[in-house]
């Protein structure tokens, strides 16, 4: 490999192409979703791209739309730093930096012949919203689906409307909590991994997809293992601090692993063993 | 045809696997009851003298907060236990519980219950080793409420 060919071959992914906000909703309080077009967008479930706001900066958001759908590209964001902030606050019409889409998705395939358990903590549920497109476009394809969702609160709830549409469907099953709420709110509250302990479905031939939190996770993750779910079928994705999105800046280093390049989304069976440590 | 309060407190989740002498001890301290939606099986400030193992319907567990009224922190459903203060003196509630839908419970009079487990400690193990889970599972929960973990931590 020369250094020319070595440099273009990390100059291409680094070069941001743009494109525009078509739609913006807002959809809980600090939380945006932004419809993107400008050409053809092909991704997996769980992989995410670099959106830039220009002038501002560069941030790693999942893509929260639906994988069969190439012409627009959704994302969902939550503002909590200045480029997510600047983020949410685009306008329809303005353009927006874009490179992508990058990293290792949910393992559909793996998922075929099997409970399939996902549970989504707060912002979570948006990197997870395109494997649960893909699992109800080809529900046949799998066991029991079971979707459950924990927030903060029922003002925090995320898709709320699309949530409820998919409670009403005879073949998944979906359960949502919330941390705490008024009288007023006749749901479930209490934490996620309350909803696991009553939830059916087969340990042995389950494979789950957990995001959220990553505290959630390692609870929910550890729930499973007692259930009897193999901890290699047990898939976290988990968030760092991209930069570079290929594996080059060491920004998002854990352990031995890039979560840019070799995640997001990882075995708990990878992970087991780093994500206790507190010195990662 | 009637099931005993026997059968039923046998076939409780909470008391699975229950030797068979503890459940007929358990169950001469227990009796049948029914609340209608939004009726209280307990209030905050009351002698804790029952203990609720749920067979229907859901429980709300709520804080009340001057400035936001009742706060829900848990929801109990069937199969559930409900009320843990009769373990602890001086046996007093430290919340409210509200039945959100029509609730079937069995209750178990605590004072009698306390009564039998002094006279038998092996019945007063037996009850520790099953309301421990539920209080330890209680615990971890109410810390992972308390560090907001949803919130937004820049």
């Amino acid at each position: 490999m020369t250094d020319a060919f070595s440099a273009a071959s990390i100059a291409a992914p680094m070069i941001p192409r743009v494109a525009r906000v078509v739609k913006r909703k807002r959809e809980i309080e600090d939380v945006v979703t932004l419809e993107i077009e400008g050409g053809a967008f092909d991704f997996a479930p769980g992989q995410f791209n670099m959106l830039t706001a220009f002038g501002v900066g560069e941030a790693a958001i999942s893509v929260s739309g639906d994988p069969a759908d190439s012409a627009r590209l959704i994302h969902t964001i939550r503002a909590v730093g200045a480029v997510s902030r600047a983020l949410t606050e685009l306008h329809v019409g303005e353009p927006i930096g874009l490179r992508g889409p990058f990293g290792r998705g949910w393992p559909m395939a793996e998922a075929e012949g099997r409970d399939v358990i996902v549970v989504a903590g707060g912002l979570g549920l948006a990197p997870l919203r395109p494997a649960l497109y893909r699992l109800f476009a080809e529900r046949e394809k799998y066991g029991r689906i079971l979707l459950l969702f924990g927030a903060r609160s029922p003002a925090d709830i995320l898709f709320r409307d699309e949530l409820e549409a998919w409670r009403g469907r005879l073949d998944i099953e979906v359960e949502a909590t919330v941390d705490h709420a008024r009288g007023d709110w006749r749901g479930n509250v209490g934490v996620v991994t309350t909803l696991l302990s009553r939830a059916q479905f087969d340990a042995a031939n389950a494979l789950a997809m957990l995001c959220g939190p990553e505290i959630m996770m390692r609870f929910v993750a550890n729930a499973l293992l007692e259930r009897g779910v193999a901890q290699e079928r047990v898939y976290l994705s988990m968030e760092r601090n991209m930069k570079c999105a290929i594996g080059f800046c060491g920004h998002c280093q854990f352990g031995p692993v890039f979560i840019c390049r070799d995640g997001p989304v990882f075995p708990y069976s990878q992970l087991r063993g780093l994500i206790a440590k507190k010195e990662i | 045809m009637i099931e005993s309060i026997e059968h039923i407190v046998k076939e409780h989740r909470f008391f699975a696997g229950m030797d068979a002498g503890f459940v007929a001890l358990v169950s001469g301290c227990a009796k049948n009851m029914r609340f209608d939606p939004g009726q209280y099986l307990f209030h905050e400030g009351d002698s804790a003298d029952w203990f609720f193992l749920l067979r229907n319907g859901s429980v709300a567990i709520e804080l009340r907060d001057p400035a936001r009224g009742a706060v829900t922190v848990q929801t109990l459903h069937e199969g559930d236990l409900c009320g843990l203060s009769w373990l602890v003196p001086p046996y007093r509630w430290t919340y409210d519980a509200r039945a959100i839908d029509l609730v079937r419970a069995i209750a178990v009079d605590a004072a009698c219950l306390r009564r039998k487990s002094e006279a038998d400690p092996r019945l007063g193990y037996e009850m520790m080793k099953r309301f421990m889970p539920p209080l330890v599972e209680r615990l971890q929960a109410a810390r992972m409420q308390m560090i907001d973990i949803y919130g937004a931590h820049d």
